[in-house]
């Protein structure tokens, strides 16, 4: 994964810039590191720091007032409420794939694969469609759903059911490869000693796996809270209802509510930024742990 | 506790892993399944445990038939090639944990627990070292918290799958003396396996000899060594000699040469195979004797007390195509006395042959 990836990288480079023998010369080096950085800067420190500027272009006043407003804070609760129900499910769900794929040996292990990463191929717009063709007024299921008075299109189930299908890939995607590098050695060993299938998961599978675990659900939860495409096709875009923070900021900004808009885009900057810190200080303590076990 | 095996078979797809085996552990001792990679004997191993299931066949453990029983009940222990620690647990947690893990009824008390697991870590000589994590232990040590680990729920039966597999030869031989010390003091019936045959050998107190899935011989280390009972156990104990040829009488022709055998259950005229330890060859300077295979000095190997002599088959000389390679232990005196130079043409007479009808080998 990305944290063994960094693990090796780093003392391959310090082995390679110390030998005289694969050291390049100054000026290749500089040259990369420039385009690289000047790269960075243009295309993603530039906008995040333009965004907090322009939140805060009339006055701390004018911010607090946008992010205050009642239509802002029911986006705000509407997007917590979504990643409070889709980021478990699919803690659960993501644990559950990985475990059967890099564990057991069954028919239609690669077909089960590949059917994790499709919401990373599929476009968002169309999962959302594919949702409003299942549940909407005119879809597969609608005309039973309305008889029965349950909306899900243009209200939150709809919004948690396209955000559960962005989201499948992260937990599970994170662990497969974490999972199947350690191997059953562990757990058939917890299990010759007596221990049953949950103690064994608990005990053993779970404290093993847990950073990439939790690393897989800070991706998870970022998207979830970031999902734009298919959240949208599903909202309906009723103010103080269906909209999440993405959607409203959208909203704010088509009518030229610019400070507003970018105060709330502020706090999905923010949200960012924290997922990295955690990120990164995850994947610090990953690869202390294996150094330890190396 | 006794093991039993009944008509054991396993297959991984067309590859047949285990051929109808059959066998007996008696209780308390000590036996290896010794075999090259890829004979069954790990698959064995772990279908007496229950980490693998057989396609048929029964697995008796102390007289009750345990083929259907979860591995959790059959009150095993295992130690694993590449020990399977927990790596996220001291040593003292990782010892207790079957401890830890039993129903509450029958688990004992935290002082209780602690004062086992002290009596294993030292029993391991691994005390010092309780608050210790896996990946802070040298491979021995680790080797020797999975054994303690292992003991702590004490099992009826201990199965080790190559203990020493992954630990280099120094340690190797110290952690032998170890277990077998430490199996003369415990008394649990146990199973190791291991494709060192030196190791088996050793260690054991019956070697189980095994290859592609079927049970070659079953002795004594003395035994399996001094009367192997296949060409197969003959090739995979120890350097040998081998001879290709033909039975005439009293004597297997092999090219022009002659040696003297004593077998009596082989057929006038088959074609047959003979066996040679190193040690039971002689070398004769005078060509003109009757007997022995002609061959060439190669190579004088002078160091240790005894002196290793490689030879070769006389160009042309070679049977169906391939040139032999003999290998003479002699000691050191009398490698002198012949004054041997590379290339002298000399002729090897055995002391003793085993003569094996062909087909079987």
């Amino acid at each position: 994964m990305a944290a063994v990836g960094i693990v090796y990288g780093r003392g391959d480079a310090r082995r390679y810039e110390t030998n005289p023998a694969t050291r390049e010369t100054d000026w290749v080096k500089w040259l990369i590191l420039t385009a690289a950085l000047s790269f960075f800067l243009l295309f993603l420190l530039m906008p995040l720091i333009a965004v907090f500027t322009e939140a805060l272009r009339k006055g701390w006043l004018t911010y607090l007032t946008a992010i205050t407003d009642p239509d802002a804070l029911s986006s705000v609760r509407l997007t917590l409420l979504v990643a409070a129900i889709s980021v478990p499910l699919n803690l659960v769900f993501g644990v559950a794939a990985a475990w059967a794929i890099a564990k057991f040996e069954f028919r239609g292990k690669r077909f089960l694969t590949t059917l994790i990463d499709l919401p990373f191929s599929v476009s968002p717009v169309i999962a959302g469609l594919i949702f409003v063709l299942l549940f909407g007024a005119h879809g597969w299921f609608g005309a039973w759903l309305f008889e029965h008075d349950i909306k899900i299109i243009f209200a939150v189930p709809g919004i948690v059911l396209a955000t559960v299908f962005i989201t499948v890939p992260f937990v599970a995607r994170e662990l497969i490869p974490l999972m199947e590098a350690q191997g059953r050695e562990e757990e058939e060993a917890a299990v010759v000693l007596g221990a049953s299938g949950f103690q064994a998961f608990w005990r053993v599978t779970l404290p093993n796996i847990k950073w990439g675990l939790l690393y897989g659900v800070i991706l998870c939860n970022a998207r979830a809270m970031g999902e734009f495409g298919a959240v949208s096709v599903v909202s309906g875009h009723i103010r103080g209802q269906t909209n999440t923070m993405p959607l409203h900021v959208e909203i704010l900004y088509n009518e030229y509510n610019f400070a507003a808009a970018f105060a709330v885009a502020s706090l999905l900057a923010l949200l960012a930024l924290v997922t990295l810190a955690l990120k990164t200080f995850i994947e610090w303590k990953v690869e202390r742990g294996m150094r330890d076990t190396v | 506790m006794s093991i039993q095996v009944k008509e054991i078979h396993k297959q991984f797809g067309a590859f047949v892993a285990l051929d109808q085996v059959s066998l007996d552990f008696p209780t308390g001792a000590l036996t290896a399944l010794l075999g090259p990679s890829g004979c069954g004997k790990t698959t064995l191993l772990r279908v007496i445990a229950g980490l693998e299931t057989a396609d048929s066949g029964r697995v008796i453990l102390e007289g009750e038939d345990a083929s259907d029983t979860h591995v959790r009940q059959r009150r095993v222990g295992f130690v694993f090639q590449h020990y399977a620690l927990f790596r996220h647990m001291t040593v003292l947690e990782n010892v207790a944990f079957g401890l830890r893990v039993k129903p509450r009824r029958e688990r004992p008390d935290d002082a209780e627990i602690r004062r086992r697991v002290h009596r294993l870590l030292d029993l391991v000589q691994l005390d010092a070292l309780a608050e210790r994590f896996p990946s802070q232990l040298s491979g021995g040590q680790r080797q020797r918290v999975a054994l303690a680990r292992a003991l702590a729920v004490e099992p009826r039966v201990l199965l080790l799958d190559e203990p020493f597999g992954a630990l280099d030869a120094q340690v190797r031989k110290e952690l032998r003396r170890w277990l077998r010390r430490l199996h003369d003091e415990l008394q649990v019936t146990s199973i190791f396996v291991t494709h060192d045959q030196e190791e088996a050998l050793e260690v054991a107190d019956r070697v189980v000899l095994m290859n592609r899935g079927r049970v070659e011989q079953v002795d004594t280390p003395t035994e399996v060594y001094e009367r192997p009972a296949t060409p197969f156990v003959y090739g995979f104990l120890g350097a040998v000699n081998v001879f290709h040829g033909r039975i005439e009488g009293p004597h297997l022709r092999v090219g022009e040469a002659t040696l003297p055998h004593e077998q009596t259950q082989v057929i006038h005229g088959a074609e047959a195979v003979a066996f040679s330890r190193p040690h039971e060859l002689r070398i004769v300077t005078d060509p003109d004797t009757p007997h022995g295979v002609a061959a060439v000095v190669e190579r004088v190997l002078t160091f240790g007390a005894d002196v290793r002599v490689e030879l070769d088959s006389l160009p042309g000389a070679a049977l169906r195509g391939e040139p032999a390679h003999y290998e003479v232990v002699m000691p050191r005196a009398q490698v002198d006395a012949l004054a041997l130079t590379r290339g002298q043409r000399v002729r090897l007479v055995p002391s003793q042959i085993r003569v094996f009808p062909s087909q079987a080998a």
